[in-house]
C-alpha cells in the first residue's frame, strides 16, 4: 500500500495505481479523454494535468501516467492545474469545435469559446481505438501515422486492411464518435479505416448481423463456451440462451426467471 | 590469426605501426574529408591529387582525415613531410591541388593558400607532445602556427582530439595517439565501480543537452535489477546547423566505441547499441569499419583484451525524426516501435530498452570517457566551472566570420566564442542575438554576451546547452521572424502525441506568423506567454518543455521588436515582407536600367538616364533590385 495526499486528504492506495485511479477510487473526479480502464494508460490529451509535489518539487504532469508514490502530494484543483487544463481545453475546442463531448466537457470546465481558429476536427487523437484494437482485441490493425500537426489514426497505406475484422471495438471507445461503422444489408462500411467487410446471416433468422472476419478470429480463438452461439445474430443468441435456462428445473432455485 | 590485442605489449607493438602511419618516411598529404570539407568540394580535391601524384610518379601517402574545425576554410589539405613543419592549405581547389603537387614535385613548398602550420602534435591521452623535426630556414617563418590562431588558441580539443589528426578508417593511428590505453586500463586495473567513481568524480555531464551527471546515471544503471544491461550512444543528432557528433562519428569513431565499452564494463552491460540517424552516410560507413577492426583486434565483441569481458556493439539507422533523440522515443523506435516518448516515471537506467536497465549518452559523452580514465577525473575536473566541467563542442554557424566547430572549457564567455573564436560578424554587420541549445534553445541578447557558458548560465537566460549549437544573428534578422522559424521547425518535430505540444505549437505559430504579416492584434503577446507556459508544463517530453523557448527569450529581450510589427506594423530589421515597401530614391538613381532588367516581376518602370519607379502593386518584394543597384538608390523601408 502506498500513502499520499490528495486534495488535503491523507489516502492509503495499492502499488501500481496511478494518480488518476487512486483519485477516483476517494470520489475525486479528474477529467480525462484518453484513459479508459480496459486499456493502458497513453498520457496523450494532458486533460488530467494536475499538480504533483514530491521532495518539495511542484510540477504538473498527467495524472493517468503518473505511479502513485509514497510521500507525494497531489492537488487536482489548484489555480496552475485550472489555468493549464483550461487552455488545454480551449485548442481542443477549436480542433473540434463541433463535437458534442466536447463542447460539454469544455462548458463544465467553465470554457466557453475558443480565442483560437477554429478546425473542424472529429478526433482528438487520444488512441484509445489504437490502444483497444492492439490490447483488448490484440489485432493492431490501426495506428498513428506521422507526426506533429500530420499525426493521424489510420490503417496501414491508407488501404484496407485484412487485419481488421470490422468488431467495432474501436467505434466503442471514441469518445468523440469520430469513428463511425455502417451496417447496410450484408456489408459492415468502416469508412475511416477504408474498410468494407461481408456480414454473416444468422443462421435462425437468417437476418445479417456481425461481419465474417469477426466470427472467424473469434472461431479461431477457439473459446469453447462461445462456439455454438457465434452464427447467431444477438436476438437468436437471446432466445437460445432462454430456451436452454427453461429446460434447467429450477424448483430448488431460490432465484426466479419469470422475468426471461 | 593472432591478431587479438591480449597485453599491453601488443597495444605497443601496434601504437609503433600507428606511428609509422601517421608520420611516415616521405610525404604524406591529408585530405579533410568530413561531410562538411566533402560539401566544399573535398572529393574532388582528393581525386585530383590522387591524379597528379601518379602523373608526377611522387612517392607520397594520400589520405583522408576527419574535420581539423575550421569548416570556413574548407577544403583544407595538410602536407607533413619529413624536414618540413605540418603545413595546412585552405580553401584548396583543382588548380591549388595542382600547383601543390608541381611544387612538392620539385621539393619545393608551395606557399599559396597556406593557413598554418603545425610544429607538433599534442597526443592528449598520453599527455605527450610530438614535435616536428624541420629545419627551422623552410621560409616559413611568417605563417602562423595554428595553435595561435584566434580561432584555435582558446580552444582545448577533449572530444575532438583526433579529428583532423589520424585517418578515421585507420585503428593504428588511433592507437598511436593513445587510443584502447584507456580500455586496457581500466579493463586490467580498475573494478567496475572504480570506473563509475572516476566518471562521477570527474564532474562529466551529458552533452546531449539534458546535462545528467554521467557518472551518477552509470552508478544508477549498474544497480539497478536486471541480469541483462544496455549501453545506447545516441547519435541522433538533429539540430539543425549542430554537427559536432557528426564530425566525431565521421574523424575519430574508435573513440565513441572505446567510450562505450568502458562504460559497458562499468555498467555490466550484455550489448551496446548507435542509435545513428539515416542522414548520416558517411559516419554509418566509418562506425562500421570500426566496429569490424575493433572485433578484429580483439577490443569488441567476445573475450576483449583477453579478459573475458564480452560486448559487441550493433549500429541502429534512425529514420530522421528529430523527436527520435529523445531518450525515450529513441528507445521506442530502437525496439521497432513509432517513435514517441513516454512517461519517464520510471527511469531508462532502470526500464529502458526492451525494459531493461539501459543507460544512454550521446556521441560526445562517449567521447570525453577515455580522456577521463586516462588522465584521471582530478585533471578533468580542473577543466571548466564549479558544476560544468571538461569542455563542450560547439558549431557556430549563422552571421559569423569563422563558420565552424569549435571545442571550448565550459566557462568560456559568449563573446570570447563569437568575437575571437568566430572572429565577428561579416559586413561590418553589428550583432544582434546568438541563438543557444538548437531550435527550442533561446535567443542571447547583447547584453549578455559576457555571460560565461555552462549549464546552469544558459539555463538562468531562459536558453539552454544543448547539444551545442550556436546560431550567430546580425542586425538584419528579424527576431519575430525568428522565433517563427523555430516554431515552424518544431510544429513539424513534434511527435503529436500531447494536446498541449501539438496543439500549443501550432497556435503558437499561427499567432506568430500573423504578426510577421502585420495582422498582430493587441494581446497578442500575453496569448503567446500564456500558451508557452502551458506548453512548458504539461507536455510529457523536452521537447515539448522547451519548445517555448525562442518565443518567450525573443520577448523578453526585444519586445519593442514584436511591438513594432503589432502596433506600428512595421518590422525594424526590414525582414517581413509584408511590412516593408521597396522605393527608388530619385536623387540617387542614374537610371541605369540594372534593376529594371533583374527584376522578375517587372515591376520597375523608367528610361534610361531617368529616375525609375517601383511599381508597388506589382512588387514581390523580392529584394533584387536592392542587391542589385550599385548606387544605393533602393531604399528599404
Amino acid at each position: 500500500m502506498v500513502k499520499l495526499v490528495i486534495d488535503g486528504k491523507q489516502v492509503e492506495v495499492e502499488k501500481g495505481l496511478s494518480v488518476l485511479e487512486a483519485a477516483q477510487k476517494i470520489g475525486v473526479e479528474i477529467p480525462t479523454l484518453c484513459y479508459h480502464p480496459a486499456v493502458s494508460a497513453y498520457g496523450a490529451c494532458r486533460i488530467c494535468t494536475v499538480e504533483v509535489i514530491r521532495k518539495g518539487w511542484s510540477r504538473l504532469t498527467a495524472a493517468c501516467t503518473y505511479p502513485v508514490q509514497e510521500g507525494i502530494e497531489v492537488k487536482t484543483n489548484s489555480d496552475k492545474v485550472k489555468k493549464a487544463r483550461k487552455l488545454i481545453m480551449e485548442m481542443l475546442l477549436a480542433r473540434c469545435p463541433n463535437v458534442k463531448a466536447i463542447q460539454d466537457l469544455a462548458k463544465k470546465m467553465g470554457v466557453e469559446k475558443t480565442r483560437f481558429p477554429e478546425e473542424n476536427e472529429e478526433c482528438i487523437l487520444c488512441g484509445l481505438c489504437v490502444r483497444v484494437c492492439q490490447e483488448v482485441i490484440g489485432v493492431s490493425a490501426i495506428g498513428f501515422v506521422n507526426r506533429g500537426i500530420e499525426r493521424k489514426v489510420t490503417v496501414p497505406f491508407e488501404v484496407q486492411s485484412d487485419k481488421c475484422i470490422g468488431c467495432g471495438a474501436c467505434a466503442i471507445v471514441c469518445p468523440t464518435g469520430a469513428i463511425k461503422i455502417e451496417d447496410i444489408e450484408d456489408k459492415r462500411r468502416i469508412d475511416i479505416w477504408h474498410t468494407e467487410l461481408e456480414r454473416a446471416k444468422c443462421k435462425v433468422c437468417g437476418r445479417y448481423f456481425s461481419p465474417m472476419a469477426t466470427i472467424d478470429y473469434l472461431e479461431k480463438k477457439g473459446i469453447e463456451k462461445i462456439q455454438e452461439f457465434l452464427n447467431l445474430c444477438p436476438d437468436c443468441k437471446r432466445d437460445v440462451l432462454i430456451n436452454k435456462l427453461n429446460k434447467v428445473n429450477y424448483s430448488s432455485s431460490p432465484v426466479k426467471f419469470s422475468n426471461f | 590469426m593472432s591478431k587479438k590485442i591480449t597485453s599491453l605489449k601488443d597495444l605497443d607493438e601496434l601504437r609503433e605501426e600507428g606511428l609509422k602511419s601517421l608520420y611516415p618516411d616521405k610525404t604524406k598529404i591529408m585530405v579533410g574529408m568530413a561531410t562538411c570539407g566533402l560539401a566544399s568540394g573535398a572529393k574532388e580535391v582528393f581525386d585530383i591529387l590522387c591524379q597528379e601524384i601518379k602523373k608526377t610518379g611522387l612517392d607520397v601517402k594520400l589520405n583522408s582525415t576527419g574535420c581539423l574545425g575550421y569548416c570556413q576554410k574548407e577544403p583544407l589539405v595538410d602536407v607533413i613531410k619529413p624536414g618540413w613543419p605540418r603545413i595546412i592549405y585552405q580553401e584548396v581547389d583543382g588548380e591549388k591541388a595542382q600547383k601543390l603537387i608541381e611544387n612538392l614535385a620539385q621539393g619545393k613548398i608551395w606557399k599559396e593558400s597556406i593557413l598554418a602550420k603545425m610544429e607538433e602534435d599534442e597526443f592528449l591521452i598520453l599527455d605527450e607532445k610530438k614535435k616536428y623535426l624541420f629545419d627551422p630556414n623552410t621560409g616559413l617563418n611568417g605563417v602562423p602556427s595554428y595553435f595561435e590562431l584566434p580561432f584555435y588558441h582558446k580552444q582545448l580539443r577533449i572530444a575532438t582530439r583526433n579529428c583532423g589528426f589520424i585517418d578515421p578508417a585507420s585503428l593504428v593511428e588511433y592507437i598511436a595517439r593513445g587510443g584502447y590505453y584507456s580500455l586496457y586500463k581500466a579493463l586490467t586495473e580498475y573494478k567496475p565501480e572504480e570506473v563509475i567513481e572516476e566518471i562521477i568524480r570527474s564532474g562529466l555531464r551529458g552533452r546531449g543537452g539534458g546535462g545528467f551527471p554521467t557518472g551518477r546515471k552509470w552508478y544508477y544503471c549498474r544497480h539497478a535489477k536486471g541480469d541483462i544491461k544496455y549501453v545506447i550512444c545516441n547519435a541522433d543528432e538533429g539540430d539543425p546547423g549542430a554537427y559536432m557528433d557528426r564530425s566525431i562519428l565521421e574523424g575519430d569513431p574508435h573513440s565513441v566505441l572505446e567510450g562505450m565499452i568502458i562504460g559497458a564494463y562499468a555498467i555490466g552491460a550484455k550489448e551496446g547499441y548507435i542509435y545513428v540517424r539515416s542522414e548520416y552516410p558517411l559516419a554509418v560507413v566509418r562506425l562500421k569499419e570500426a566496429i569490424k577492426q575493433a572485433e578484429e583486434y580483439g577490443l569488441l565483441g567476445e573475450n576483449i583484451l583477453g579478459t573475458g569481458f564480452n560486448f559487441p556493439i550493433y549500429i541502429n539507422r534512425g529514420g530522421g525524426a528529430f523527436v527520435c533523440g529523445e531518450s525515450t522515443a529513441l528507445m521506442a523506435s530502437l525496439e521497432g516501435r513509432v517513435g514517441e516518448p513516454r512517461a519517464k516515471h520510471i527511469h531508462t537506467v532502470e526500464s529502458g530498452l526492451w525494459e531493461r536497465p539501459t543507460n544512454l549518452n550521446n556521441v560526445e559523452t562517449w567521447a570525453n570517457v577515455p580522456v577521463i580514465i586516462a588522465r584521471g577525473a582530478d585533471w578533468y575536473s580542473k577543466i571548466g566551472t564549479e558544476k560544468s566541467k571538461g569542455t563542450k563542442v560547439f558549431s557556430i554557424v549563422g552571421k559569423i566570420n569563422n563558420t565552424g566547430l569549435v571545442e571550448v572549457p565550459m566557462g568560456i564567455t559568449l563573446r570570447e566564442i563569437i568575437y575571437e573564436i568566430g572572429g565577428g560578424i561579416p559586413g561590418g554587420k553589428k550583432f544582434k542575438a546568438v541563438q543557444t541549445g538548437g531550435p527550442s534553445g533561446g535567443c542571447v541578447p547583447e547584453s549578455m554576451l559576457d555571460l560565461p557558458v555552462d549549464f546552469e548560465e544558459l539555463t538562468k537566460v531562459g536558453s539552454m546547452m544543448g547539444s551545442g549549437g550556436m546560431i550567430v544573428m546580425d542586425e538584419d534578422t528579424c527576431m519575430v521572424d525568428i522565433a517563427r522559424y523555430f516554431l515552424s521547425f518544431l510544429q513539424d518535430e513534434s511527435c503529436g502525441k500531447c494536446t498541449s505540444c501539438r496543439e500549443g505549437i501550432k497556435r503558437m505559430l499561427q499567432i506568430l506568423t500573423r504578426i510577421t504579416q502585420g495582422k498582430g492584434e493587441e494581446g497578442d503577446i500575453e496569448l503567446l506567454e500564456e500558451l508557452s507556459e502551458v506548453v512548458k508544463d504539461t507536455s510529457l517530453c523536452a521537447l515539448g518543455g522547451t519548445a517555448p523557448n525562442p518565443v518567450l527569450t525573443t520577448i523578453r529581450y526585444f519586445r519593442d521588436e514584436y511591438e513594432a510589427h503589432i502596433k506600428d506594423k512595421k518590422c525594424p530589421a526590414r525582414v517581413c515582407r509584408d511590412l516593408i515597401t521597396y522605393t527608388i530614391d530619385e536623387e540617387k538613381c542614374t537610371g541605369c536600367m540594372r534593376c529594371l532588367k533583374e527584376c522578375p516581376q517587372k515591376a520597375i518602370v523608367g528610361e534610361k538616364k531617368k529616375p525609375h519607379r517601383i511599381l508597388q502593386e506589382k512588387c514581390i518584394k523580392c529584394g533584387i533590385c536592392y542587391e542589385t543597384c550599385r548606387f544605393d538608390a533602393v531604399k528599404v523601408e
